[in-house]
């Protein structure tokens, strides 16, 4: 297939590696340097452009020496305080200063929304953010204070278990689930997987134990495992949790799948956000090295398996696991055509499964206790436990793990919410609902989840949760397909009009026709759940709709005195004399 | 060894298949015309467009994708998948700039016949007046991005068929586009010849060959003498320019 290549790659020389080098260095990525890339790698020079412009987190243009991005997430982020910085900087949000110190701009959630309000600086996150430590950084910056020196705890993510259930309970012992699994043996073990019930945590909640015996049962040359870190769902940050407080119990079922699956490699897939993780993770996998639990002939046994980590760099398309497979393979994560399924066909071609970090966690603690202990907790549908990601209004943010089958309102209970207006199950691309549901309960046959559970009290205004949401999918859409290229595009400007005052009850209906159509006919899932949060919001929220229309019968989505922005910007005039209204 | 007879229904009528056709393949097979604007016989169907976007047992599927399963009942010529199409024809018109009076391609342009064949008489959404670059560098070859449609077509059949790294698409989003395999980024630059299929692909006037502008006069040309839903169509709009059954 041309010259296109998907050379299995190891580690430092991964191009997405070496591109967060280079713009770490030099603050941008020229054109000049992608061809020296290209010739290096032997990748065409139209796959590093490609890959360039996909993620976010690679300019072609200067960033500045601190390069911040506040998260634009309706529970980790508060715009305002962006704004507040670009003030005191003296910047607008998307530019670069002129002295080339400072640039800002504005990103998808960052997963830190039981942190308060976030950014990142140089890839860092700085949490709780407030005016002070707003001012307080503006002026290290000025000083030209190095990162290193700032002060640490703005930089400490405090991870808060408020609830510990089935997993979460205690911390295994290293090297006592995978000792289990061997004891076992490749066919019990599976057994026992199937058993257990467990489903995947991932969102889709398929069968962990069917998805790893078609696997184990594809042809192939190699076999691959995947664990998907890309927690990309804003409100998600339990995976966040799990990478710091258990990469033991995470790397060991990753380890198990291999056993079961005849796998000899594996891959921690890790949202660039999470960088700073990175350390952390890579020295546990030296310890699990060490203690002969990686590597060849692990535990002594006729078993080699090893595990290498990528680090995305900003698309949240990543997480689907096809887009994950062709970012692995270097390429820009665009969803693969389906059939064929990574199980039989994933990374190289070859048969891989793909599983999500809680997932993979509950398969090492379902290896150490078995398949029984983990089915006696939950519903009928809907096995173990859930581990719950809650933010946004209420008095206890953090993670919260759950035997499946609890009801929405006892969790807001439990975390100390008065006064919800709605919440968000599994973030935008989830479902929104009213009080009227909170009876509802948390199971694959009632609210299936990944996780994110974002609370929204009586004061705030639904119609800009959605459309923050409408601008979130407009901005991580892949561009493949029509549907979801132009379709989140258009509903994201559908909602806009709505929100700024200049819809009426037609725009509405259209906004309508045009969510059902692309949620009907896009390729992949962050299309098909794009238009979520508006057509529930239309359904469980129509005052927030209605009550902004105009009166008119139709307005035209060309704004005159709109515009005239640019005239505006150009001659420096914002005086009344510079409007039409 | 008996060889089984599998077949496929579409819109009620049989339609027998071969192991590992898609539907859209058997569909083409059988003269029965699913609207397509990312898809050509030959080459490995991307999946993209979703024009040919069909509904098998109440579930949408791309036919260029979707393999053939005995017995699968496909509805594709029906009002609300009309419908869908139309809406799908007319995003492809407002993301670009769709100038159809004043392209060279108008007559001959599969965008502009399946708009006709939809009964799509507006672009319905608002434009989005794109600001996207014209490479004209190539001696012989005219790349106008103003109405690429990221079929890919193009980058198919130069990999697929010429062997050669030419076009790629590139970017996210809204933002995607076409981007050429040279150290420039200019087409002639890039290993394209006149010759190579990849110069003739391009379903709309995006890839234009230079000195053949306007030889067929408007009224004789393709789908002003066919009809997009003719079967066997596909290798008269590849002869652009030369209608020997005209
Ligand atoms: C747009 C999109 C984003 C996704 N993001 C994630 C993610 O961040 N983490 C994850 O585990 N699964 C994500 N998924 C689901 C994966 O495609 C896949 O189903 C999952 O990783 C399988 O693992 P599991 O069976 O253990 O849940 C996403 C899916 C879509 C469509
Ligand atoms: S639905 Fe959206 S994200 Fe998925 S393939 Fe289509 S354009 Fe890409
Ligand atoms: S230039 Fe033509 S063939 Fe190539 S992607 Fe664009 S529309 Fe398709
Ligand atoms: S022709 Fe099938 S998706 Fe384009
Ligand atoms: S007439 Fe279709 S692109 Fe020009």
């Amino acid at each position: 297939m041309g010259v296109e290549s998907s050379n299995d790659v190891q580690g430092a020389d991964h191009l997405l590696h070496r591109l967060y080098e280079i713009q770490l260095k030099y603050g941008y990525i020229s054109k000049e340097v992608m061809l020296c890339l290209s010739k290096e790698l032997q990748l065409p020079i139209t796959q590093v452009e490609g890959v360039v412009d996909f993620y976010s987190f690679f300019y072609r243009t200067p960033r500045g020496r601190y390069h911040l991005l506040f998260s634009h997430c309706t529970s980790c982020g508060d715009l305002s305080l962006m704004q507040r910085c670009c003030e005191v900087v003296g910047i607008s949000a998307g530019e670069t200063r002129s002295d080339g110190l400072v640039s800002i701009d504005s990103t998808s959630c960052i997963g830190m929304c039981d942190q308060g309000p976030a950014l990142l600086i140089n890839q860092l996150p700085i949490v709780n953010l407030d005016d002070a430590r707003i001012d307080q950084l503006v002026l290290l910056m000025e000083q030209q204070t190095p990162i290193c020196d700032w002060p640490s705890d703005w930089f400490t993510v405090q991870e808060k278990v408020c609830r510990a259930g089935l997993l979460l309970h205690d911390t295994l012992e290293v090297g006592a689930g995978l000792r289990a699994a061997l004891r076992q043996g490749r066919e019990a073990l599976l057994q026992s997987i199937t058993d257990s019930g467990l489903r995947g945590r991932g969102g889709a909640g398929f069968s962990a134990g069917m998805k790893w015996r078609f696997c184990r049962e594809a042809v192939g040359e190699a076999h691959y495992v995947i664990c998907n870190a890309d927690e990309g769902e804003p409100g998600t940050f339990k995976d966040r949790m799990l990478l710091r407080e258990h990469a033991d119990t995470l790397f060991e079922g990753m380890t198990i799948g291999g056993y079961v699956i005849g796998a000899e490699k594996g891959f921690l897939y890790l949202r660039g956000e999470y960088r700073y993780l990175l350390s952390h993770l890579q020295q546990c996998l030296v310890m699990r090295r060490q203690q002969g639990l990686l590597g060849s002939s692990i535990l002594g046994e006729a078993f080699n398996f090893d595990i290498e980590i990528v680090v995305g760099a900003g698309a949240y398309i990543c997480g689907e696991e096809s887009a994950l497979i062709e970012s692995l393979e270097q390429k820009r994560g665009v969803p693969r055509v389906r059939p064929p399924f990574p199980v039989t066909s994933g990374y190289l071609g070859q048969p891989t499964i793909v599983n999500n970090v809680e997932t993979l966690v509950a398969a090492t603690h379902i290896a150490l206790h078995g398949g029984a202990w983990f089915a006696a907790h939950g519903t009928a549908s809907s096995k173990g436990s859930k581990i719950l990601s809650i933010s946004g209004d209420c008095a206890r943010p953090g993670v919260y793990e759950y035997d499946f089958g609890l009801t929405i309102a006892q969790m807001l209970e439990d975390c100390g919410a008065t006064d919800t207006q709605a919440v968000q199950i599994g973030g935008p691309s989830g479902r929104l609902i009213a009080a009227k549901s909170f009876d509802r309960t948390i199971a694959f046959d009632d609210l299936a989840t990944g996780g994110s559970m974002m609370i929204y009290g009586g004061q705030r205004n639904m119609l800009n949760v959605v459309q923050n949401f409408a601008h979130f999918f407009a901005h991580e859409s892949c561009g493949f397909c029509t549907p979801c290229r132009v379709g989140t595009q258009l509903m994201k400007n559908g909602v806009d009009k709505i929100a700024t005052g200049h819809g009426t009850a037609y725009d509405m209906d259209e906004l309508k026709r045009l969510s059902s159509m692309v949620k009907r006919r896009s390729h992949c899932g962050l299309g098909q759940t794009a238009p979520n949060p508006i057509l529930n919001a239309m359904e469980s929220f129509p005052e927030a709709f209605i009550g902004v229309l105009t009166h008119h019968e139709y307005e035209p989505y060309f704004d005159l005195d709109r515009s005239l922005n640019e005239a505006r910007r150009l001659t420096g005039r914002d005086d009344a004399e510079a409007h039409l209204s | 060894m008996n060889r089984s007879i599998t077949v496929i229904e579409i819109d009620g009528q049989a339609v027998p298949f071969d192991e590992g056709q898609t539907i859209m393949d058997a569909a083409m097979a059988a003269g029965i015309y699913i609207p397509h604007l990312c898809h050509k016989p030959g080459l490995t169907p991307h999946g993209s467009c979703k024009l040919c976007t069909v509904d098998v047992d109440g579930r949408s599927v791309s036919s260029c994708t979707m393999p053939a399963v005995n017995g699968m009942k496909v509805s594709n010529n029906t009002p609300a998948l009309m419908e869908v199409r139309k809406s799908i024809t007319q995003m492809l018109f407002v993301e670009g700039n769709h100038l159809c009076p004043s392209c060279e391609k108008t007559g001959d342009c599969t965008l502009q016949a399946v708009a006709y064949h939809l009964g799509m008489l507006d672009g319905h959404y608002p434009q989005f007046y794109p600001k996207r670059a014209v490479d004209a560098s190539h001696p012989e070859i005219l790349l106008d991005r103003d109405r690429c449609i990221l079929c890919a077509l193009c980058v198919r059949a130069g990999r697929e068929v010429d062997g050669k790294e030419i076009f790629a698409i590139t970017g996210r989003g809204i933002d995607a586009t076409l981007s050429i395999h040279s150290e420039s980024g200019l087409l002639g630059d890039s290993d394209l010849s006149v010759d190579d299929l990849a110069a003739h692909i391009c379903p709309v006037g995006a890839i234009l060959i230079k000195d053949e502008g306007y030889e067929v006069p408007i009224g004789r040309r393709t789908f002003d003498l066919h009809c997009i839903a003719e079967p066997g169509l596909e290798p008269v709009i590849l002869r652009k320019g030369d209608h020997t059954d005209a």
